[in-house]
């Protein structure tokens, strides 16, 4: 639709539009991201995204290395969502070795599983605030997800990029603390999460710059890929979770959170009504913790048969997709990456046109955009 | 009036007197002004350092953090701190700016509130100038650091600086006329447009008590639009860190950049003054009708502090507004301005003429 006029203002250079950078540094596109505007007054055109900015290479980084240390690579795509990555390199792995992994395994990833998914939205609602300009919601969500950062750092010694897992199960096994740590927080998280709404889902301003901006249609959601929270706000029905459970999923009860909105509101409420689904997860499942072994029985160097190899976990962003093609070493011959953040970022051109630049922070920070991933 | 323990007229008076003895008259009016000019420099350093602890102590309050507390006791000397680096640090050249303007900004600015605070009645016989039309002349000077932030980002050559001086001169021109409205309707009331008329004429009651509903209603309009004029959030648009980075100002450095820091909080401070003195009594105390004790006793608390607390009051409020609220859009704003504020101000300045014409208010 658009590329016409792009390919004939940009590339052309028949260009006499308002043309402003958005980025790679700039407080709202959370990370090195750049966003060429083109603005009609404070009115967006088109933007075109540019990326690369933190480009690692870690896809051929992978091909240098054993599975074992590329878990330790997939923490530095999405570092808000460590944990699940880890978990698809490592289920990747298992599936491929044909191994069992012992059911505790399965129950503690599970709720590292959801309790990443909750600090990732509890910085993702702080940093949303922001972009709209109510600087206090970033302290409230910060206070909060400390309290998780806690009991990882009481696990495993890091906060934020703890490749705990290891193919067969978990490095070691958790702290004796950690499920009065869990019922703790559990507790104290259902007090504080209604000050959240009470903070901005109700502020009347709030509401006008969310409602009916940066609409989305399921149609559109799908055909870019848009997956996750920001998915499920287009009423697009995409959690892996429920298509092809893994680890605990199966054993517990919850809903998967959609909504008919299709605007910024809509996946606003998504990623609030999943914090709820993720305390219920984890109300269900830490008392439930079956005794047995952190980790299944591997063999010291890990090779997987030669053939290709497919699995997927849903993130805090949307559908993980990891792909590895082996020639029967211990390090892959490809891996492929499918990341959630890419795909949204792309539908940012379709549904910011014809709205004001202010929108367009709304819309990039309601797609929860983290930009290693983008790149990687 | 039997307040008259704190009058400042008697310490002026005192001063003015024991000048005469020494010089001619031309020379003691000359030195007089010296003596003001240096006066108001000192209290608009004073005011603006406090204003900018105060408002970290609040934003801290609001978001449970503690605040500055590492330089000195309670951090009190953390702004001093913060503004001798500012003093410190290089002046950034920008290539292609118009050199002349981008130097010239941040002075218009600051003049701009340095002029408003000259007129503002700050206890009983201190006050600078008494204009017969200084609420008028509070609302010229004040509406004039438009042009310093529409220089500003002009002369930055710098796009987002664009954005945000145009936002900051559509808001300012709009909300200017709901401000004026909304201190029009106790000019009405008060009969006088000199400040310290308004303020005799609460001597038994300020505005805001005995103005009914109107005067509530002009007092919450006011609140918004002022808000609004001085570029704070939630209509911090001309800033808009989440957006444009810093707004006008996002090109400059050190001790420019600190100048249009300063005159944002004296300009705030200076609303609030105006809302406290038109709407709250300025230094007038709290009486009530003809409970002589109370007013006594009411009596003895200073005049200047009266006028400080009120002023500290408002701002309170406004920094409430905006550690709590998100930022609005540009075409939600002037809605909110040109569709909500301004007729509802029109409807209330009838309705208060009508009052005032009937003889209801108190």
């Amino acid at each position: 639709m658009m590329s016409e006029e792009i390919i004939k203002d940009v590339i052309i250079g028949e260009n006499e539009d308002y043309i402003i950078n958005l980025g790679p540094q700039h407080p709202s596109t959370h990370g090195v991201l750049r966003f060429e505007v083109c603005l009609k007054g404070e009115t967006v055109k088109y933007l075109i995204p540019h990326i690369g900015y933190i480009h690692r290479g870690i896809e051929k980084m992978c091909e240098a290395n054993t599975y074992p240390q590329i878990i330790h690579l997939t923490d530095r795509m999405d570092y808000l969502s460590a944990h699940m990555n880890n978990e698809a390199v490592c289920m990747l792995v298992e599936e491929a070795l044909q191994v069992e992994v012992p059911e505790r395994v399965k129950y503690i990833r599970t709720i590292l599983d959801e309790l990443n998914r909750l600090a990732s939205h509890q910085l993702w609602w702080s940093a949303f605030g922001m972009d709209l300009g109510a600087l206090t919601t970033f302290f409230y969500g910060l206070r909060d997800r400390e309290h998780i950062l806690d009991i990882f750092e009481e696990s495993f010694g890091s906060r934020l990029l703890h490749s705990f897992n290891t193919p067969g199960g978990l490095m070691h096994d958790v702290h004796p603390n950690f499920q009065k740590r869990i019922k703790e927080f559990i507790t104290y998280f259902k007090k504080k999460l209604p000050e959240y709404d009470q903070l901005l889902t109700g502020n009347v301003i709030f509401q006008n710059r969310s409602i009916g901006i940066g609409n989305m249609s399921k149609e559109t959601a799908i055909a870019y890929g848009v997956t996750g929270p920001s998915g499920r706000g287009s009423n697009y029905s995409c959690d892996i979770r429920k298509i092809a459970p893994y680890g605990a999923y199966d054993k517990v009860q919850f809903n998967e959170i959609l909504e008919t909105g299709c605007d910024t509101f809509a996946r606003y409420k998504v990623r609030m009504r999943e914090m709820w689904e993720s305390l219920s997860i984890l109300e269900q499942l830490v008392d439930n913790i079956p005794e047995g072994d952190f980790t299944a029985k591997m063999k010291p160097i890990i090779k997987l048969p030669a053939g290709e190899y497919f699995k997927r976990v849903e993130t805090a962003r949307g559908e993980l997709a990891v792909y590895a093609v082996s020639d029967g070493n211990k390090s892959p011959l490809r891996m492929r990456f499918r990341t959630p953040n890419f795909s949204n970022l792309f539908v940012m051109n379709e549904i910011t046109a014809g709205h004001k630049i202010a929108d367009l922070i709304a819309i990039s920070g309601s797609l929860d955009l983290v930009i290693p991933d983008i790149d990687r | 009036m039997s307040s008259n323990i704190y009058d400042f007229s008697t310490l002026t008076g005192a001063i003015h007197t024991w000048l005469s003895g020494m010089m001619p008259s031309g020379m003691v009016i000359f030195s007089e002004m010296v003596l003001v000019g240096l006066a108001f420099l000192l209290m608009y350093a004073l005011v603006g350092l406090f204003l900018v602890y105060f408002e970290r102590k609040v934003c801290a309050f609001i978001q449970n953090r503690v605040g500055p507390n590492r330089v000195g006791p309670y951090g009190i000397i953390q702004t001093i701190a913060d503004l001798i680096k500012l003093l410190m640090k290089e002046l950034i050249p920008i290539r292609k700016s118009d050199k002349l303007l981008f130097n010239l900004a941040p002075y218009i600015v600051i003049i701009c509130s340095f002029l408003a605070m000259a007129a503002l009645p700050y206890a009983k016989g201190l006050q600078a100038m008494d204009f017969n039309i200084g609420v008028f002349y509070i609302m010229a000077v004040s509406s004039l650091s438009v042009i310093g932030i529409l220089l500003a980002g002009w002369s930055s050559n710098s796009k987002y600086s664009l954005i945000g001086a145009m936002r900051s001169g559509a808001q300012i021109v709009s909300y200017e006329l709901s401000v004026g409205l909304s201190l029009l309707a106790i000019v009405v009331f008060a009969g006088t447009m000199q400040l310290s008329g308004i303020v005799e004429s609460q001597a038994n009651g300020w505005w805001i008590f005995k103005g009914h509903i109107p005067a509530v209603i002009s007092f919450i309009i006011f609140l918004i639009a002022s808000t609004a004029e001085i570029n704070r959030g939630p209509f911090d648009l001309a800033e808009a860190e989440s957006e444009l980075t810093a707004g006008f100002h996002t090109e400059y450095s050190g001790i420019k950049f600190a100048f249009f820091f300063l005159a944002e909080y004296m300009n705030m401070f200076i609303v609030s003054a105006l809302g406290a003195t038109v709407f709250l009594g300025g230094w007038m105390p709290f009486h009530i009708g003809n409970l002589d004790g109370f007013n006594q006793i009411m009596d003895y608390i200073p005049s200047a502090i009266w006028f400080f607390s009120k002023t500290f009051f408002i701002i309170l409020i406004i920094m409430w507004f905006k550690w709590t609220f998100p930022r609005l859009r540009i075409d939600q704003l002037l809605t909110l301005e040109w569709k909500y504020l301004l007729p509802i101000s029109l409807f209330n300045i009838v309705l208060i003429a009508f009052i005032v014409l009937m003889g209801w208010h108190f």
